[in-house]
């Protein structure tokens, strides 16, 4: 008998998605589509060429001819950027949609925590819900029985088990959903970026329960844009682009070409990029950095002032503009979001359609950090794009003091100003 | 003896079950077992169905005691009163009640099966279990409505002097006819609401137009054969004639209008059936 828990022959799956590209094309023709498409709709219909409203969009293939084997025991990390394929991938191998195209064979019994506590219902209490959940999860309820006090003590709410969890904090209720999940105890386990959630300790908890259950000889397959996480959890990864595989294999490598192709992005024109989410109304066309001098860079010393100025293609109601930070690892770092305002933010009439970020003195320690960026408005998500530049940060000055990367390089991010008193010797 | 003995003996490392996961296409068998296997979680949707259905309200399960008697109270002032209709010899308050409780019992079916779908869309993209699970339970939970009125309706027939007649041993047909025919219609709804959204819209208009094509407030006696045959297509009408008969002991035994119904009830339910076991795994896609 071999030893595979998945083995999975050129799985492929096609998507229909809203046609994206009509934004762009001229207003005429837009409002002549708009006039004439419920006719054309109904007559696909009536001809049988369609089944369901969601086919009369264009389509898409999220995977194609994916293929590969997971033997038992293994950890395997599914890596990749949004729209790479990942979610789609495990929601066929938890059976929740079907392959267009290809086949998998799993070998035992299959848990999957795509997401914590759907099913859970708020009238009902801590205790309720459990059992509700258990059976979702397809647990028998004598097994939830028995481990039932396990599951309690696991998420720490004893005293509130009771209490319908309408009431509980969204931690408590994140933390009783995990530990249902955590018991399911089944022979592959498809677990999707649940950890982000929860306090530290609590996050601690899930990857010792997860790193239980891979040295119980049961295999994980694991989705997480958290590349620390990936790395050290799993032994191998697999990464995705564009619904294929592009590397399989150790951990480490297959990381570094993960990072690695976001650098290669970069080489793209902003406005040219197609690998984005959002409704499109506006668009990013350009970011620029603006270093020490005013001169577009993509190198700065810890310390020193940073302009960011992202150009949009348009202005839309209450627009809000964001960027996030993240360390070579892929871990978050920091966060800015134009609609916390604080006394010096300014609307300026004179910007047109570009959003600054200024900042006096650029805090993160010397390494290479990635930005992501989005903006939303007119209460939804129009643009977003991972990796729109690259910063390489390095050392510095500031107030006399030299900011250096200390010996375990990218383990330290922030430099907050302080001073030091110390005693003579 | 022996060597049947020695079949039974388990490998030392047990075998992993093996599942395919491919596309699906053509036709394919209900899978009874799956089901099976996971009728706990029926049993829970049921009973979470149930016990969050009247929370936070101030009557409470009362409100299916209200709604079917306040139909039933228009009714009589409206058709039996006013419109004067006939009610095969019965008071005509009676009359309309006995069909007002299994018709409730299959809008209660349609609407809740309809919805479950998009209710529990969440669930249905995240985790993996037969999705006749979840119109199932609206059949499930529905029952519990239906037993409550239908202990009115026996209060009622001790209110009027109405003792059951032999026709009663019919009943639990009629109750299966009733079940069959809302999860029939039911499955079918929730194919095509998890589909067309479009349904939303439309759902009270049929619910209402079905209300007036089935006997509730008039007798199917109004027809001649062979329309009230024909009349059986409506499969409610047969449900709702049969519950009468059975019950009150009106003299329109439904004869071929029951059989028409009947069958007509039995090819939904087994199309509706496949219909949705066709396309279960597509829910998750366009929900």
């Amino acid at each position: 008998m071999t030893d595979f828990a998945i083995r999975a022959n050129r799985l492929s799956k096609k998507y229909y998605i809203g046609a994206r590209q009509e934004a762009f094309g001229r207003l005429s023709d837009r409002i002549g589509n708009s006039l004439t498409a419920p006719f054309r709709r109904i007559g696909k219909i009536l001809r049988g060429e369609v089944q369901t409203a969601a086919m009369l969009e264009e389509e898409l293939w999220a995977l194609k001819d994916i293929s590969f084997d997971v033997r038992h025991g293994e950890v395997v990390g599914v890596i990749g950027a949004n729209g790479a394929g990942k979610s789609t991938l495990l929601k066929i191998l938890s059976r929740i949609t079907d392959p267009t195209e290809g086949y998998a064979d799993m070998y035992g019994r299959v848990g999957s925590l795509l997401e914590v506590g759907t099913g859970f219902h708020p009238e009902l209490t801590g205790r309720e819900n459990v059992y509700l959940n258990g059976a979702i999860l397809g647990m028998r309820k004598s097994i939830v029985e028995e481990r039932f006090d396990e599951i309690v003590e696991f998420s720490g709410i004893d005293r509130f088990i009771d209490t319908p969890i309408k009431h509980y904090s969204s931690g408590m209720y994140v933390r009783l959903a995990f530990a249902v999940a955590a018991h399911l105890e089944p022979d592959i386990l498809i677990v999707d970026e649940v950890l982000a959630v929860g306090d530290l300790n609590f996050q601690k908890k899930c990857l010792g329960k997860m790193e239980d259950v891979a040295s119980t000889g049961r295999t994980v397959l694991f989705v997480s844009h958290n590349m620390g996480l990936v790395h050290s959890l799993c032994q191998r990864a697999i990464f995705l682009k564009e619904g294929r595989i592009l590397a399989d294999g150790p951990v480490e490598p297959t990381i570094n070409a993960y990072l690695q192709s976001f650098e290669d992005s970069q080489g793209q024109n902003i406005s040219e990029r197609s690998d984005r989410k959002g409704k499109g109304d506006i668009r990013l066309v350009d970011l620029r950095i603006l270093g020490n001098d005013g001169q577009p860079t993509t190198m700065l010393a810890t310390g020193d002032p940073v302009r960011f100025e992202f150009l949009l293609d348009g202005t839309v109601r209450k627009m809000t503009c964001n960027f996030s930070i993240f360390d070579q690892l892929g871990r978050p770092v920091a966060r800015y979001l134009s609609s916390q305002r604080g006394e010096a933010d300014q609307v300026d009439p004179e910007l047109g359609t570009t959003f600054v970020c200024e900042f006096d003195s650029f805090l993160l320690l010397p390494g290479s950090y990635r930005i992501d960026f989005d903006v939303r408005g007119e209460g939804s998500l129009q643009d977003e794009l991972q990796a729109v530049a690259t910063l390489n940060v390095t050392e510095g000055l500031f107030h006399g003091r030299r900011m250096r990367q200390l010996e375990r390089s990218n383990m330290y991010h922030f430099y907050l100003p302080h001073r030091w008193r110390t005693p003579v010797g | 003896m022996s060597t049947i003995q020695a079949k039974e003996v388990r490998p030392a490392a047990p075998l992993r079950e093996r599942y395919r996961i491919q596309p699906s296409s053509g036709w394919i068998p209900l899978d009874l077992r799956e089901l099976w296997n996971y009728r706990e979680l029926v049993y829970y949707f049921v009973w979470r169905d149930i016990k969050v259905r009247y929370k936070q309200t101030v009557v409470g399960a009362g409100w299916a005691v209200i709604q079917p008697l306040f139909t039933m109270v228009i009714f009589s002032i409206f058709f039996g009163r006013l419109a004067n209709l006939p009610s095969d010899g019965l008071p005509y308050p009676i009359f309309s009640y006995a069909a007002l409780v299994p018709w409730g019992y299959f809008v209660n079916v349609m609407s809740g099966a309809s919805s479950s779908m998009l209710s529990n869309a969440g669930m249905i993209k995240k985790i993996y279990f037969p999705r006749l699970a979840i119109p199932l339970s609206s059949v499930f939970s529905a029952g519990l409505d239906f037993a409550i009125q239908f202990v009115v309706l026996l209060l009622m027939m001790l209110y009027f002097g109405i003792s059951p007649t032999a026709n009663i041993i019919w009943l639990p047909f009629f109750l299966l006819l009733a079940l069959i025919t809302s999860t029939g219609v039911g499955l079918w709804l929730a194919t095509y609401n998890a589909r067309f959204r479009d349904l939303r819209y439309i759902h009270g208009f049929i619910v209402q137009t079905w209300l007036f094509i089935t006997p509730i407030a008039y007798s199917s006696s109004l027809l001649n054969e062979p329309w009230k045959t024909v009349y059986g297509i409506n499969p409610m009408a047969g449900v709702v004639e049969g519950f009468r008969w059975a019950l009150l002991g009106t003299d329109t035994a439904p004869g071929p209008m029951i059989a028409v119904s009947g069958l007509v009830s039995l090819i939904v339910f087994v199309s509706g059936l496949y219909k949705f076991q066709r396309l279960e795994k597509t829910f998750a896609d366009i929900i």
